[in-house]
C-alpha cells in the first residue's frame, strides 16, 4: 500500500471513531443541535478545528516539511456566489436529514444501513453539480 | 444546553481533530470528506468536473479515507460503543432528499462540514468561515421549521 494512502487509511480510522464517539454518526444527535437542543456539538466541532488550528498554523514554524512527504498548505477556498450558495443548499439538506459527509460514512459503521440511501443521494447530488460545473 | 453531557463531545472532537492534525503533519494533505463524492465519480465520469487534476491526484487517498472513516465507526461499535450497532428512526425519504441537496451543495460550495468546519476555520480561510455561517444558520431554520409543522 502506497504511503499516503496508509496514512489516509489510519487517519480514516480515527477520524470515524471520533464521529461514532462523539454522537455525529447519529443523524438524531446533529438534529437536536440544529434544533437547538444539544449544543455538544459546537463543543465537538470546537475541540476538532482549535487542534487543527494549532496544527495548520504553528507545527509548519517548528518543521518546514511534513514528516513523511509533500508540503504544507493552508487550506485557502475564493469566497465566491458559488461558495454561499452551495452552503446554503447543503445547510437546507442538512437540516432535513441530519446527515453530512463524514457523519453519513461514520453512520453505516455503526450500523445504520438505511444511511446508504443517503450516501448514494449524495453521490446524485455530486453528479449534478459536477455535470452543471463541466 | 448539553442533555446528554460535554464527555462523549469532548472526547470525539479530540480524537477528530487528531486524526485529521496527524495526516496533515506527516503528509501535508487535508483529510476532508466532500470530495470524495466528486472524486469517486470520476473514474467513472468523463465530464471536465470530475476530471480535474486534483480529482484524479486525490481519488486514491480519498478511497483509503473513507473506508477508514466507515471502518473505525465499525471498530467503535464493536469495541466500546455501550449499545452496538444502533438504526436510525428518521424517514429514509429525508435521507434521500437530504442526501441529495447535501451532496448537491458541499460540492458547489468545495467543503463540507469537515472541509470548512475544520480544516478551513483552521486555515482561517474566508470563504470557509463564510460557508459555515451559511450552512449552520440555514440548517437550523431548515431543521426548526420541520419540528414546527410536524414533518
Amino acid at each position: 500500500m502506497k504511503q499516503q494512502n496508509l496514512v489516509l487509511l489510519i487517519g480514516g480510522l480515527l477520524f470515524g471513531f471520533g464521529l461514532a464517539l462523539g454522537g455525529m454518526s447519529k443523524p438524531e444527535i446533529v438534529l437536536s443541535f440544529l434544533q437547538l437542543k444539544d449544543f455538544g456539538l459546537v463543543v465537538l466541532m470546537g475541540f476538532a478545528a482549535g487542534i487543527d488550528l494549532i496544527a495548520i498554523n504553528i507545527i509548519p514554524k517548528i518543521t518546514p516539511k511534513p514528516l513523511l512527504r509533500g508540503n504544507f498548505k493552508p487550506r485557502q477556498r475564493t469566497l465566491s456566489r458559488k461558495t454561499v450558495i452551495g452552503a446554503i443548499i447543503f445547510g437546507i439538506g442538512w437540516g432535513i436529514s441530519g446527515i453530512c459527509p463524514g457523519s453519513a460514512l461514520s453512520s453505516l459503521g455503526i450500523g445504520n444501513i438505511p444511511i446508504l440511501a443517503g450516501i448514494a443521494s449524495m453521490f446524485l447530488g455530486a453528479y449534478v453539480t459536477g455535470r452543471w460545473l463541466s | 444546553m448539553f442533555p446528554l453531557g460535554l464527555t462523549q463531545y469532548v472526547q470525539g472532537g479530540v480524537i477528530i481533530g487528531l486524526a485529521v492534525a496527524v495526516v496533515y503533519i506527516l503528509t501535508g494533505t487535508h483529510a476532508t470528506q466532500s470530495s470524495f463524492f466528486t472524486t469517486t465519480l470520476s473514474y467513472f465520469v468523463n465530464r471536465p468536473a470530475f476530471q480535474l487534476q486534483t480529482n484524479l491526484d486525490s481519488r486514491q487517498w480519498r478511497l483509503y479515507f473513507a473506508g477508514g472513516v466507515i471502518l473505525g465507526a465499525l471498530i467503535y461499535t464493536l469495541t466500546i460503543s455501550p449499545e452496538g450497532f444502533w438504526v436510525s428512526s428518521i424517514p429514509v425519504w429525508k435521507f434521500i432528499v437530504g442526501g441529495f441537496l447535501v451532496g448537491l451543495g458541499t460540492r458547489l460550495s468545495s467543503g463540507c462540514t469537515s472541509g470548512h468546519g475544520i480544516s478551513g476555520v483552521a486555515s482561517l480561510s474566508i470563504a470557509s468561515i463564510v460557508a459555515v455561517i451559511s450552512f449552520i444558520i440555514m440548517g437550523v431554520i431548515t431543521a426548526n421549521l420541520l419540528e414546527m409543522l410536524g414533518i
